[in-house]
């Protein structure tokens, strides 16, 4: 499956509400970052720890944040961020001024 | 911060051992005897494959990181191996690491200190470090290392300049990742068994740092 974002694309992580084994975590849902790395192809989880067999496996991508666009209250410095493997169906292509 | 703050009353420099086990971890324990039982009554996995699978996780260890990481102090070729490929770097010292899932080292530079949570459960490069501690699983590190790593480190004794870019890794998806440290000053003449002492399982979390000892 080819990937759809390269690194340095910026992304929104989708805000959905989806019950089940979600790898996304909530703290980044709504919030915009950019493609550090494209991790490769795997099985999604969210049907594999249902008894599926996985495919159409999901490309996984190495998400960077700037912790002050995380937390409103972030008490580090400005440089500090946060990375987060994200799997693309939780991705959406973002501005590139908001990053 | 108090010394209780991490749910099994962690502090920095101290053991584990023999922390009691929560009301709710018997429960997860009563159920989880009760699955085995039933998936060994249906002839889903034997007695032994449990056992087998015990033994096998038991005998990794944080000290399997230890020797990697003096590996690449020492070795320039091989830390371009554990940097570029996890799995060939373990398996080159004789660590079992094949598997589904990929592992990736991050190396510490005088410029980022790199500290992995994961704040969905508790990945961790079991193949390679065994279990993880128990404050790793705990909630409370599992959300503050995410909103406010600088503090959590500061309750492990690690103090991270404000110069130094802090990057935290949640590793919540099919990548488990392990930390470089950067190899302590006034360790020049220790050998690759006497650096591997330094590291110490909390260095491959980023939770801690190598010290050379006064």
């Amino acid at each position: 499956m080819a990937a759809r974002f390269e690194p340095g694309d910026p992304v929104l992580v989708r805000a959905d509400e989806k019950p089940g084994h979600v790898r996304t975590p909530g703290y980044v849902k709504g919030k915009t970052g950019r493609v550090e790395e494209v991790l490769g192809v795997f099985e999604d989880p969210e049907i594999l720890a249902y008894g599926g067999s996985g495919p159409p496996e999901k490309p996984l991508y190495k998400v960077s944040f700037r912790q002050t666009d995380l937390w409103e209250r972030y008490a580090g410095s400005a440089n500090d961020a946060l990375y987060v493997d994200i799997y693309e169906h939780w991705l959406e292509p973002a501005r590139e001024e908001a990053r | 911060m108090s010394d209780a703050h991490y749910d099994d009353g962690h502090t920095p420099g101290h053991s584990h051992d023999g922390v009691k086990p929560s009301t709710e971890a018997r429960y997860y324990a009563g159920r989880i005897r009760a699955i085995e039982a039933l998936l060994v009554d249906k002839g889903v996995l034997a007695k032994e494959d449990v056992r087998r699978q015990i033994e096998y996780m038991e005998a990794r260890t944080p000290a399997n990181g230890a020797r990697m990481v003096a590996r690449a102090w020492v070795n320039p070729e091989y830390k371009a191996l554990l940097l570029s490929d996890t799995k060939a770097a373990a398996q080159e010292l004789g660590i079992d690491a094949s598997g589904l899932v990929e592992f990736v080292t991050l190396e510490n530079t005088p410029e980022v200190h790199n500290l992995v949570v994961c704040t969905l459960c508790s990945c961790y490069p079991r193949a390679i470090l065994g279990v993880p501690p128990d404050w790793y699983k705990s909630f409370d590190y599992r959300s503050r290392a995410v909103d406010g790593p600088r503090a959590v480190m500061r309750e492990f004794g690690l103090e991270i300049p404000e110069d130094v870019r802090v990057a935290v890794h949640d590793s919540s998806a099919d990548v488990r990742y392990m930390v470089l440290p950067m190899r302590p000053p006034g360790t020049e003449s220790m050998g690759e068994d006497e650096l591997a002492g330094l590291v110490t399982r909390d260095c491959l979390i980023g939770a801690s740092i190598p010290r050379s000892v006064e």
